[in-house]
This record gives structure tokens, C-alpha cells and sequence, in this order.
């Protein structure tokens, strides 16, 4: 009796696993990122549109803010820049591009084509603040409050759904908590 | 004889297919003052995960994240910070993922101590099965004996 039990139970314990396994195996690119309720990393960048000026994290204190990674290179920025538009229209939160790794012509060209979301895009042409922010694909998006504080970060595709279950409320909440 | 042979063309083949998939991939030079500078960059850049292609370290990959993350990690080298303090600047902004030697700390122990768990385990039940076993021959032993 016990000699088939055993047996059994190990089988029932390994099917276990593998479905745990399978179930977290999406998640696996989806991982914590170490920056979240921390201070946003400094940075001092020009800002694409007009060469010569920067800005600076510091400028930026005191209003909810996101900073979206992209890159004319990026494919899946492509996919995700009609959200980006959508939420841009609805004037909700302030929007920096961070143009990383790219070229000058092409980000401007990129933006040209497809249409300009962001209230300002800066430029990280050796990617140093993306490593800052821990960035390890495009696009990343990090929302930011008042306090430069970052509060979320998504990884990948920007979605509707994230957008609207994620971002919006965290934003309404910055500016009803304030 | 013949199979002898055999197995010696299949172990070779391994071994140098194996050979093959260590050899790094074309790399920027790195200037170091000495020795111990080169060995430390080695050491650190092969327990660093490339976070792009995950389970590659960055010393074997070739993704442009890789790049930058190796000419990080030389430049704090270089700046004389120690392997501490660059270990920690990853984790700073990749998380305790980016070390391929997990860090022990509450949420790691399972992973530390689940396969000493498994050993003792597996030691208890192959020991409660000797006992047995050895029981039966004796019990054997015994019939025999009485007949």
C-alpha cells in the first residue's frame, strides 16, 4: 500500500511544480524593479527639440511626472506610442520621452512621423541614466510624484489597461493627497 | 573495442562542442593597470547577469546592455571602487537578480537551503531502507538457519 503511495505522491508533488512553474514563467521578465518608493536617479540631459538646453531632475520636482524609455530602434515603442497619444491628449500627467541610445535625426525624424506625445523629450545618447533607472529593454516607463518619488514602473508595452488601472488612479491620487 | 572507440569519438565531439560554447564573444578591449585588475573585471563580469539574455552572464554576452554594463563595471574598477561597492551599484537599479550568486537573506533561503533539505531526506529514506533490507536478510538468515 505505502510502496505505491510514495511513488504517487512524489509524481503529484513534481505535477505541482511544473504547473507553479509554468503559471510565474511570463513573469519571469517582469521582475521588482529595486527602484520603486526611491528617489529618482539624478540626471542632466539635453533636451532633443532644442540642442544646447538641458534639463535637470531637479526642474522637474513638484508635479506627478512620466518618464517613458524609447528609441527611434525600438519596435515595441512603435506598438505602444498610440497609448502614449491617447494618455497625452488627456492632459493628465506630464510626459518626458527619454530618447536613449539613438540619434539625433532619427529620434527627431521618429517623432515627425508618428507624432510628438511627450511635453518634453530628452536625450540619453550613452544610455548612462537609463543604467541609472535600471532599464534593461525598451520601452520601461517609470511614473514619478510630486516628491520625485517613483512610485510605478512598467516594463514593455505601455496598455490602455495599465494606463487606466495603474497610472491614471496613482496620479488622481498625488493630486487629491497633496 | 569497437565500442571503446565509439565512446572516445562521442567524448571528444562533447568536448569540443562544449569548447566551443565557453568561448566568449568578440569583445571591446579593456586597458588595466595590472593583473589583478584584469582577474577582478573577469570575477565580476561573470557573476553579473546580462539582464537582456537572462540566463547569460556579461562576460559571454553580446547585447549592447552587456556592453555598456562591462565598460561600467570597468571604468568603478578603474576608479579603484571595490568589487563590493560595484556589485552593489547593479543592485542599486537591477535588483539581487542581477547576481548570479543570490545573495543568503530571508527570501533566499529555501534556494540555499532547500537542496541540503532534499539531500537529508533522500539520506533518512535510503537509510530506513537499508535497515529494512537489512532485516529481511536476517530474518532470511534466520529461517534458514532454524530449518
Amino acid at each position: 500500500m505505502n510502496s505505491r503511495i510514495v511513488p504517487l505522491l512524489g509524481f503529484v508533488l513534481l505535477v505541482g511544480l511544473l504547473v507553479v512553474g509554468l503559471k510565474i514563467a511570463d513573469q519571469k521578465t517582469n521582475l521588482p524593479s529595486p527602484l520603486i518608493d526611491k528617489p529618482v536617479p539624478a540626471f542632466d540631459l539635453p533636451v532633443l527639440a532644442t540642442p544646447g538646453q538641458n534639463m535637470s531632475r531637479d526642474s522637474l520636482l513638484g508635479k506627478p511626472y512620466l518618464v517613458n524609455f524609447w528609441g527611434s530602434w525600438c519596435v515595441t515603442c512603435r506598438a505602444e506610442h498610440p497609448v502614449v497619444t491617447e494618455l497625452a491628449k488627456l492632459n493628465a500627467v506630464y510626459i518626458v520621452g527619454m530618447n536613449f541610445r539613438d540619434e539625433q535625426e532619427d529620434a527627431v525624424a521618429w517623432l515627425n512621423r508618428w507624432g510628438d506625445p511627450y511635453d518634453v523629450s530628452l536625450v540619453d545618447y550613452d544610455g548612462r541614466t537609463s543604467i541609472d533607472f535600471g532599464v534593461y529593454a525598451a520601452p520601461e516607463t517609470f511614473l514619478v510624484d510630486p516628491s520625485g518619488t517613483i512610485v510605478f514602473k512598467h516594463l514593455g508595452q505601455l496598455t490602455w489597461e495599465i494606463v487606466e488601472d495603474e497610472i491614471l488612479p496613482r496620479v488622481a491620487n498625488m493630486e487629491s493627497g497633496s | 573495442m569497437k565500442t571503446s572507440k565509439m565512446l572516445l569519438a562521442i567524448f571528444t565531439f562533447f568536448i569540443s562542442v562544449s569548447v566551443m560554447a565557453q568561448s566568449a564573444p568578440v569583445q571591446e578591449p579593456m586597458v588595466f593597470d595590472n593583473q589583478q585588475q584584469e582577474d577582478r573585471f573577469k570575477q565580476l563580469t561573470q557573476e553579473l547577469r546580462c539582464l537582456v539574455c537572462q540566463n547569460q552572464n556579461l562576460a559571454d554576452s553580446d547585447a549592447q546592455l552587456a556592453h555598456d554594463l562591462r565598460a561600467e563595471v570597468h571604468e568603478m574598477l578603474m576608479a579603484g571602487k571595490s568589487n563590493d561597492e560595484i556589485k552593489q551599484f547593479m543592485v542599486e537599479r537591477y535588483g539581487d537578480f542581477v547576481l548570479y550568486r543570490p545573495p543568503v537573506q530571508q527570501n533566499t533561503y529555501l534556494l540555499w537551503l532547500g537542496p541540503l533539505v532534499m539531500l537529508l531526506i533522500g539520506g533518512l529514506i535510503l537509510r530506513t531502507n537499508i535497515k529494512k533490507r537489512a532485516a529481511l536478510l536476517d530474518s532470511a538468515k534466520n529461517e534458514e538457519a532454524e530449518t
